[in-house]
């Protein structure tokens, strides 16, 4: 996956943290992801379609995203309750929105998000997409952003070259 | 002053709330996408709208062009994470009043929506 996809996903999620609860974000070494094990038990999950196809998710400890989650709402919920997944889908969100206008190209949509909580749970993503892994500090504790995305035309010439 | 919030979060309907009390607005409904907002709209009457672009259900910028098909002059105001400049026009188009970008700080959206009612002369 070419860099210049996972710097808007970095802008982003410094962006989105320090502008809605002043959260500052340091950002690790990315790295390919290897299986489909989620990285934590909270994942938020957007599906991205149109001239980009793929999955963006927001993974994070149950207890960081707890402490997130009350910096961002200024309520505690519990973490099987309605309100705690829609903040965390509201989080995903806000950042795959912001990455996809720093793309600056036209044709590119984001799902609504979807929210998984529970340990272990796997996240499959398109297969022949890499997806590589953000790891992001925070005071709150560490997250993790997976970006798997690839370019509509690259899924067009696997299917021609498979045909082939 | 009576204000209705279309977006499908809760959390996001929570912020957009406090800061609407802070700045002295109480009478608030809120619709969690386009076509509950538009069942809502005729007894409510609001004064203004906020309104999100991607919803389930109905989007934000298909309640903006069918309200406006009978609702000129109620202030819309999109506030979503839709940030490219051709989605900011297309929202203009449709009929949207002003435009916030999310994530934003509840002094941008004070601001917007204190201009917004200035512009459209039903602010207090």
């Amino acid at each position: 996956m070419d860099a210049n996809m996972i710097t808007p996903f970095v802008n982003a999620i410094q962006n989105v943290f320090s502008t809605m609860f002043q959260l500052p974000v340091e950002i690790g070494e990315p790295r390919l992801k290897t299986n489909r094990k989620a990285t934590h038990d909270v994942s938020g999950i957007i599906g991205v379609s149109g001239v980009m196809t793929g999955t963006i998710v927001l993974s994070m400890p149950l207890e960081a995203a707890g402490s997130i989650i009350t910096l961002f709402t200024g309520e505690e919920f519990e973490a099987d309750s309605d309100d705690f997944a829609d903040a965390v889908g509201e989080l995903v969100n806000m950042i795959s929105g912001n990455a996809k206008a720093e793309f600056q190209r036209k044709g590119v949509s984001i799902s609504c998000p979807s929210v998984v909580i529970g340990a272990d749970h796997t996240i499959a993503v398109q297969s022949g997409t890499p997806c590589v892994l953000i790891p992001c500090s925070t005071d709150c504790g560490e997250v993790v952003l997976e970006v798997a995305l690839r370019e509509a035309e690259a899924e067009a010439e696997v299917s021609t070259s498979v045909a082939a | 002053m009576k204000i209705l919030l279309i977006d499908d979060s809760k959390t996001m309907r929570n912020i957009q709330k406090s800061v609407l009390k802070q700045l002295g607005y109480t009478e608030i409904e809120e619709a969690c996408d386009g076509q509950d907002a538009l069942s809502k709209i005729g007894a409510f009457n609001p004064d203004l709208c906020l309104v999100d672009w991607n919803m389930p259900v109905m989007d934000g910028l298909t309640f903006v062009t069918t309200f406006r098909q009978t609702n000129k002059t109620t202030p819309l105001i999109m506030v979503t994470t839709e940030a490219e400049k051709s989605r900011v026009i297309e929202a203009i188009k449709a009929g949207v009043n002003n435009y916030v970008v999310k994530p934003f700080t509840p002094d941008l959206l004070s601001e917007r929506i204190t201009e917004t009612l200035a512009k459209c002369s039903v602010g207090s």
